[in-house]
C-alpha cells in the first residue's frame, strides 16, 4: 500500500528522558508521521484525552505517573482503550513485558529502539488501528452510537434483559398516497430529510432509533444505556419532532409541495431489550407489551386527531402541570382491556 | 573503548549527523542532572529514584554506544541502592566513566 497516499498518522511519544524522546520523535518523523511528545505519563494522558492520536509510544519508568499507570488509565477509558500502545522500555525482565501486554499494550520494544523494528511495529499497529476504526465506523453506521458503545462495553450476546424504558413509534400520515403521487427520487429525498430531522430530535434527548420501516420509526429511551428521565425525554423529543415537521412543511409549502403530518405514540414500562437474530446477523431491539402499546397509540393518533398520544405510565413520568389532556379509557386494537390514553397539548 | 564507533556511526546514519549533534547536547545537559540525582537519591535513601535514574543513564549510554558507562549504570540499577551504598566510593566509577564519555562525545559531535 502507498504510505504517502494514506493520511499522516498522529503519534505521541511519552518518555521522561530527553535523549530518548528526541530520538524516538526524530525516528518517527523520518517515517513520515506527525509526532508530539510528553515528558511524563500524567502529561501524556492529558494530551491523549484532549487530542486525537493514532498510536502511543510509551516509556515505562517515569516520574509522576509511570507507564503501567498510564496503561491502567487507558484501559478504563472507553474512548482510549482501543488506542494502540507500543511500550518502549529498557526494563529488564520478562515479567515486565508480560505485565505490559496484560495491561493492553500492543507491542514491546526494547531500548535503544532498533529503527527497522520500530518502523515495522509502528506500521503494523497503525494498520490494525485503521482496520479497527473502519469496523467501528461500520458498526456506527448500521447501529447507533449507544448500541455500539454497549457492544464495546458488554460484548455481543444474543438474548434480552428486562429494562424500564419509554418506547416511541412515529410515522407519516398518508404516506402511501403521497408515494403514489410523486416521483420516487422525491420520496427518497423527503425520507432522508425527514429521518435526519427525527434522528436529531430523538438522539438530542438521549433516545435511540432502532427501527426504520418505510416512513415509520421506532425509538427507545432508556436502553441499551439508561437515561435519567425516559418518559420526559421521549415527550420532549416528540414535541420537537412535531416542531421539526412544521418547519419542514414551511419549506415544502414554499416549494409548492404537499405538507406532511406525523403521528407519535409513546408508552413507558418494562421491555425485554437485547440482540435478536443469529450470531451472524443480529439487531438490537425491544419487545413486550410496552412496545405493542406504543405502536397501538401511534395508530390511534389518526382516529383521535391528535399528533402525540401517550399512556398512563408516560403521563406519570411528566410533571403534574404538564400540558396533557386525558382522553379517558380507549379500547385500542389488539388490547383486551381499555387503556387510559393522554394527548399532549401542543403550543399553537 | 569509551564510545563504540559502530553504534555511533549507525546512529548518525539513522538520525542524521546534524540531529546527533543536537542529541549529544541534550545528553551532555541531562547526564550531569542524572549524576546529581544518583548522588542525592543515594544520600536520601530514595531507592526508587536511584534505580530509575540509573536506568535512564543506562538507556542513554547505549544510544550513543557508551557501552562501558551503560554497563556501570546497569549494575547500579540492578544492584539497588542498599548494595551500592555499602561499596567504597559507590559512584566513583560512574562519574569517571562519564567524564571520559563526555570528552569523547564532544569530539565526535564537534
Amino acid at each position: 500500500m502507498n504510505d504517502a497516499a494514506r493520511r499522516q498518522a498522529r503519534l505521541l511519544v511519552v518518555d521522561d528522558n530527553k535523549v530518548n524522546r528526541l530520538l524516538l520523535t526524530r525516528g518517527l518523523e523520518q517515517q513520515g508521521h506527525k509526532v508530539a511528545s510528553a515528558e511524563n505519563g500524567r502529561i501524556g494522558l492529558e494530551m491523549l484525552r484532549k487530542e486525537d492520536f493514532d498510536l502511543v509510544l510509551l516509556d515505562m519508568e517515569m516520574p509522576e505517573m509511570d507507564g503501567f499507570q498510564v496503561l491502567g488509565e487507558l484501559v478504563k477509558d472507553t474512548k482510549l482503550r482501543d488506542l494502540p500502545v507500543i511500550v518502549t522500555s529498557s526494563l529488564e525482565g520478562v515479567e515486565n513485558v508480560v505485565r505490559c501486554i496484560e495491561l493492553g499494550a500492543e507491542d514491546f520494544l526494547t531500548k535503544p529502539v532498533n529503527p527497522i523494528l520500530l518502523k515495522a511495529r509502528v506500521g503494523a499497529s497503525l494498520e490494525k488501528k485503521r482496520l479497527r476504526d473502519m469496523q467501528k465506523e461500520l458498526v456506527r453506521r448500521f447501529a447507533t452510537s449507544e448500541v455500539a458503545q454497549d457492544l464495546a462495553q458488554s460484548g455481543f450476546a444474543l438474548g434480552g434483559r428486562h429494562v424500564e424504558c419509554s418506547v416511541m413509534f412515529s410515522d407519516i400520515r398518508g404516506f402511501t398516497k403521497m408515494v403514489e403521487s410523486q416521483p420516487p427520487d422525491e420520496t427518497i429525498e423527503l425520507l432522508n430529510t425527514y429521518y435526519t430531522l427525527m434522528f436529531d430530535a430523538i438522539s438530542g434527548r438521549g433516545g435511540v432509533v432502532n427501527q426504520m420501516v418505510g416512513d415509520g420509526l421506532m425509538a427507545i429511551f432508556g436502553a441499551p444505556l439508561p437515561i435519567p428521565d425516559p418518559a420526559g425525554s421521549a415527550v420532549a423529543a416528540a414535541r420537537e419532532m412535531i416542531e421539526m415537521v412544521d418547519l419542514l412543511n414551511f419549506d415544502r409549502e414554499a416549494a409548492g409541495k404537499a405538507s406532511i403530518r406525523i403521528g407519535i405514540g409513546i408508552a413507558t414500562g418494562d421491555v425485554v431489550a437485547g440482540y435478536t437474530g443469529t450470531h451472524q446477523r443480529a439487531t438490537y431491539t425491544c419487545v413486550g407489551d410496552t412496545v405493542n402499546l406504543a405502536a397501538r397509540l401511534e395508530t390511534h393518533t389518526k382516529e383521535a386527531q391528535r399528533p402525540i398520544l401517550v399512556d398512563a405510565a408516560t403521563r406519570a413520568g411528566l410533571p403534574a402541570d404538564a400540558a396533557v389532556e386525558p382522553l379517558g379509557d380507549v379500547q385500542l386494537k389488539g388490547k383486551a382491556a381499555p387503556v387510559q390514553v393522554f394527548a399532549l397539548v401542543l403550543k399553537p | 573503548m569509551t564510545i563504540d564507533k559502530k553504534t555511533f556511526t549507525a546512529l548518525q546514519e539513522m538520525a542524521g549527523a546534524d540531529f546527533v549533534v543536537e542529541l549529544v547536547h541534550a545528553f551532555l545537559e541531562e547526564a550531569p542532572v542524572m549524576l546529581a540525582s544518583l548522588t542525592s537519591s543515594l544520600a536520601e535513601g530514595d531507592a526508587e529514584k536511584f534505580r530509575r535514574t540509573a536506568h535512564s543513564l543506562k538507556s542513554n549510554s547505549n544510544t550513543f554506544g557508551a557501552h562501558e558507562l551503560a554497563a556501570i549504570a546497569k549494575d547500579l540499577e540492578l544492584s539497588g541502592l542498599e548494595k551500592v551504598r555499602a561499596r567504597p566510593d559507590p559512584l566513583g566509577a560512574v562519574r569517571s566513566e562519564y567524564q571520559r564519555v563526555a570528552v569523547a562525545l564532544k569530539e565526535l559531535a564537534a
